[in-house]
């Protein structure tokens, strides 16, 4: 029944040579997943932020302590990723930038500007 | 073929609700944009407004659909044992509900009706 009984299987993740396409689309799902994580962090500052101008302005003092600054950090480059490989994928839905190469150029855009913009926040924020 | 047993509708809605957050986002940070930085007097005002309330919920409602379809997906995709992919479905579910409960809650009590 099989043709091809030694036909290779690479689930080792090293051999496995997965495309700029595959790389945005599984980094719009750890994207996904973290920016899941965040949102009770949201609504928790959406809260404080109303409660009291004493509250309001602690976030900002909140904000630039170094254990909350890679947090916001990893959910900014979370959003960023997952808003541009978002974009990319609605227009997709309707047909822009099906081809080959424009699906590949697209992939290699939004993973890069994501990249730049976690380095300018790295920057903005630790230097 | 059902709308709702091909999953067509969770596919629309995850999309619709992704283009409802992206332009409340945009027209959000353009509507505050004049008034930078913000302080708190603005900032608490802002959410007072009928207009901006319902436009915030209407905003957490997508983020939460859009999560809830996103996590089925990952559940889906990875966990393969029937008790255990229900299970963290339920609790899924039901953490979302949650949150909507909680930022409903929040928006209901600044909003001057």
């Amino acid at each position: 029944m099989l043709q091809h009984p030694h036909r290779p299987k690479f689930l080792n993740l090293l051999k496995i040579h997965l495309p700029v396409t595959g790389i945005v689309s599984i980094l719009h799902r750890v994207a996904g997943a973290l920016l899941f994580l965040a949102v009770p962090g949201l609504i928790y500052l959406f809260n404080v932020s109303l409660d009291s101008a004493a509250s309001f302005h602690a976030i900002g003092a909140w904000l630039s302590t170094p254990g909350t600054k890679i947090i916001v950090t990893l959910f900014a480059w979370a959003l960023l990723h997952h808003l541009l490989g978002g974009i990319r994928f609605l227009l997709t839905d309707i047909g822009i930038g099906m081809e080959l190469r424009p699906a590949r150029a697209s992939a290699w855009l939004v993973n890069i500007l994501s990249g730049l913009g976690f380095v300018v926040l790295v920057v903005e924020l630790w230097l | 073929m059902s709308w709702r047993a091909h999953g067509m509708r969770a596919w629309l809605l995850q999309r619709l609700s992704a283009l409802y957050m992206l332009l409340f986002a945009i027209s959000f940070l353009l509507y505050i944009a004049p008034n930078l930085p913000i302080t708190y007097e603005y900032w608490s005002d802002l959410f007072t407004r009928p207009s901006i309330a319902v436009a915030t919920l209407v905003f957490f409602a997508a983020l939460l659909y859009h999560a809830w379809i996103g996590i089925r997906d990952i559940i889906v995709d990875y966990i393969h044992d029937t008790t255990l992919r229900f299970t963290l479905w339920v609790l899924v579910t039901l953490f979302l509900i949650g949150l909507g409960i909680w930022v409903a809650l929040i928006v209901l009590s600044v909003v001057a009706v």
